[in-house]
Formats: structure tokens, sequence, C-alpha cells
């Protein structure tokens, strides 16, 4: 049983009740926006699904300091599989974002919406990681250069995000800010639980990822002892850190 | 800070006596402005427009020094050169981001005045110290990001690809607060001082960028 397995069964279990219960809060619970109707209900999948994308690049990035800092692989990974599931999870933001922005304001895109654009350059930044790490052969390299292209790339997020924002003529109305905004009490709940849904999920499966990669490499460490190095296949050429 | 300068003397004096990468530069700007030209089918450019111009061209033209920035280091052994010698690494960076600077500032004394010339933006000289504080900035923003991203690129397979497209996603903060900030300088009654917001903002990335270059570069050298 690997470090990463361990408890795997019980978040799985409370991401999935976390879900059901923020899909049940959306669909019966949270009225409907006087404004906009029943489109704005893609508010709870879009929202928590971008924000939990770019704390994860920015997890990666924390990943990757302490990967530079040890020494140790084993942050590698993990800054890897961070940066994988965040651009993962920001696909799905983007896109459900662009079905939002169709129904609201009529556009797939629309350049007016900072945090779209800022959303956008992010991903487009993060899309290079892996042909970075593909296109360097050799894995302690990869491992280090990753880290620092993570590191870099997270530190950025936050600077994108206020240039893009001052660029704009006008700004649209915040719905969400730290405080938490003006948002109705029941939309607020709603909000909260979908969003904990989001980042449960993206707890999950980097755990997943996590564990599958521990097993596979463990298998190769036995294989290898077991039946000899030349029975075992050298690895191919790979974006994944091994 | 001697060791670099001497890594500083010798890049340039590579560039001069080879003359490789600001010609190349040059050039491509130029052409630039001419495709442009046709592009947006404009005799003139003024505001925004001129100033988006020129800032993309600027920018592009700064991608062919920063893919070979580092390429002669790789190729006849200067790396290892250079992690032999007991010098601080930091060293590096700073001759290279010096050396991409100067590049950079051969590159606009030249491409300015064609600029004007060819695309005609309407009170350039009124403008030209407000134009000067913002490309000061500007070009320190991408020697610092150039340097770092060439450093990475420049051991990948495909470098002249991995360089760009890193490159170009980073340094997008700091193209809109150029473009931004030159675009009310190239206005037909220009006031001739760039917006404070943008230089700031500009000095901000540059800041940013220094410090995350000066804490990473190191690991980009150890082998």
């Amino acid at each position: 049983m690997t470090t990463y397995a361990k408890g795997l069964k019980g978040l799985s279990l409370a991401t999935i009740v976390t879900i059901t219960v923020a899909l049940a809060l959306v669909f019966f619970y949270a009225p409907l926006d006087a404004d906009q109707g029943f489109i704005q209900k893609i508010f709870y999948i879009h929202v928590p699904l971008a924000i939990v994308s770019l704390c994860g690049f920015i997890l990666g990035g924390i990943f990757g300091i302490a990967h530079l800092r040890t020494g140790d692989r084993r942050y590698d990974m993990r800054s890897y599989v961070a940066i994988h599931m965040a651009l993962i999870f920001g696909v799905g933001g983007l896109i459900t974002g662009s079905i939002w922005a169709k129904a609201s304001w009529g556009h797939w895109w629309v350049w007016n919406e900072p945090t779209l654009v800022s959303f956008l350059i992010v991903l487009l930044l993060f899309a290079t990681y892996q042909p970075l790490r593909f296109s360097i052969e050799d894995p302690e390299r990869q491992a280090r250069y990753a880290s620092v292209f993570a590191i870099v790339a997270g530190a950025f997020v936050p600077l994108n995000f206020i240039a893009v924002r001052l660029a704009q003529q006008f700004v649209h109305p915040r719905v969400l800010t730290l405080t938490g905004g003006n948002l109705p009490g029941p939309m607020r709940l709603t909000f909260l639980v979908s969003l904990a849904g989001a980042a449960l999920l993206y707890a999950t499966l980097w755990k997943y990822e996590m564990a599958a990669k521990d097993a596979r490499m463990q298998l190769r460490r036995l294989r290898r002892s077991l039946v000899g190095e030349d029975a075992v296949a050298p690895l191919r050429r790979s974006a994944a850190p091994s | 800070m001697k060791t670099a300068i001497a890594i500083l003397r010798k890049d340039l004096l590579l560039e001069l006596r080879a003359l490789e990468t600001v010609p190349a530069m040059v050039l491509f700007s130029l052409v630039a402005f001419v495709i442009f030209h046709f592009a947006l089918d404009r005799a003139t450019l003024n505001g925004q427009l001129a100033a988006g111009v020129l800032t993309a061209t600027l920018l592009l033209a700064s991608m062919l020094a920063i893919n070979r920035l580092f390429v002669a280091e790789r190729e006849q052994g200067g790396f290892d050169a250079f992690l032999l010698a007991p010098v601080d690494r930091t060293a590096l960076l700073l001759a290279k981001a010096a050396a991409l600077y100067v590049y950079l500032v051969v590159l606009e004394v030249i491409a300015m005045p064609a600029f004007a010339v060819l695309l005609r933006p309407p009170s350039l000289g009124a403008s030209l110290p407000g134009l000067v504080a913002v490309l000061a900035l500007a070009n320190l923003a991408l020697s610092i990001v150039g340097t770092l991203v060439s450093a990475i690129a420049v051991q990948t397979r495909a470098r002249d690809l991995i360089g760009p497209v890193i490159g170009l996603p980073l340094l997008i903060p700091a193209l809109i607060g150029t473009a931004r900030a030159i675009g009310p300088l190239l206005n037909s009654h220009a006031s001739g001082a760039p917006p404070a917001k943008w230089l700031l903002i500009l000095a901000l990335y540059d800041v940013v960028f220094a410090l995350l270059a000066y804490a990473v570069f190191d690991f980009l050298l150890e082998d």
C-alpha cells in the first residue's frame, strides 16, 4: 500500500457526497437569477473550476520550490500532477465560461471580461509545460527545468491578472469579492458547497494520479529486481516524471 | 560584477565582429512595418494602432535575439567553462540580460526612425522623452524574461520552438503595459507624458521578474 493510496477511499466518498449535495443545491435550492434565469446556474460549475484550477497552478509552483530546495524528485512528481490536473480543470472552466458568455452576452468570447481573458493567457502559458518537459531528455534536468518553469509561471498568475484587469476600459460588476460579495445568502451557500466539491474533486484526482504513478514505479522496481534488468523495457521518452 | 562585465564584453565583441543578431532584428522590424502597412492597408498610423504595431514588432524582433542568446555557450562549451570557473552564477544572468538590453537599444535606435518615416505616426518628436521612458522599462522586461526563457529553451531539443512559445505568453503583461503606455503618446494631440499607471505596471513587472530570475537562474546551470 503506497502512501498516496491511504485515505483515498474516504476522500473519494467525501467528494461524491459533496458534489451530489452541491448539484442538489444548484438545481433545487438556489433561486433563479432574476436577470439571467436558468443559465446563471453554470456559475456554480464555472467559477469553482476556474478558482481550483488557478490554485492548482500556484500549488504546482509551490511544489516546484520544494523540489528545488530539497532536490527530492517526489516533489517534481507532485508539481507535475498538480499542473496536469489544473490544466484539465482550466479547460473545463474556459469552456463553461465561454458557454456562459454566449448565453448572457451573446458571444462565445468577450474581450472586456478581464477574468476570462487573463485565464486564457494563463492557460496558454501552462499549455507549454508539457511540451517543455517532453523536449528535455535527461530526467534530472527535465525535473529541474520543469520546477523553474512552474515557479515562474505560478508567480506570473497574479501579475497577469492585475495587468489584464487594468487594461479594461470598464469592468463588469464583480459578483464575487474577497469579502463574499453581493451574493444573496442561498446563492452564496450553494456556491461555497460547489467550490468545496470542485476542490475535493481536484484533491481526489490528484491523489489517484499520484497513487497510480507511484504504484507503476514500484512495479517496475519489483520486476527489475525479480526478473532482471533486461526483462524490463526501458522507459520511453515522456513528459511525465518517472 | 567584474565577471558579468567580462562576459558582456565578450558577447558585444562577438556581436560586433560576427554581426549575427542585431542586423537580423533590424531587418525583421523593417519587414514587419511593411507587412503591417499592407495588412492594415494604412499609409499612416496613429494612436493605439501605431503603438500596437510598434510594440508587437519589437516583441517579435526580440524573440530572434532570445532564440540565439545562449546558442554559442551551448555549442562551444561555454556553459561547462563557466561552471568550472569559481564565479557567481548570477553574473551570467546579469551579463546576458545586459547584452540583450544593448541589442534592443540598438534595434530601437534604428527601427524608431524607420517607423517614423514609413508609417508616419503623429507627434513623435514631442513625445520622444515619454517614449524613451516607456521603452527603457519595456526593454528591461524583455531582457530579463528573455534571458530566463532563453536559458530554459537552449537546453531543450526544440529550442527554437520552446523559446517563443513560453516567452510570448509570459510577456503579454509587459506587452499590455507597453502598448497602452505608448498609445496616448502617438495620438495626434499627444500630451507628451505616458500614463503613470502603465509605467507602474511595467516597473512592477520588471521588479517581480528580476527577483524571480535571480532566484531561479542558478538551477538552470547546474549539471
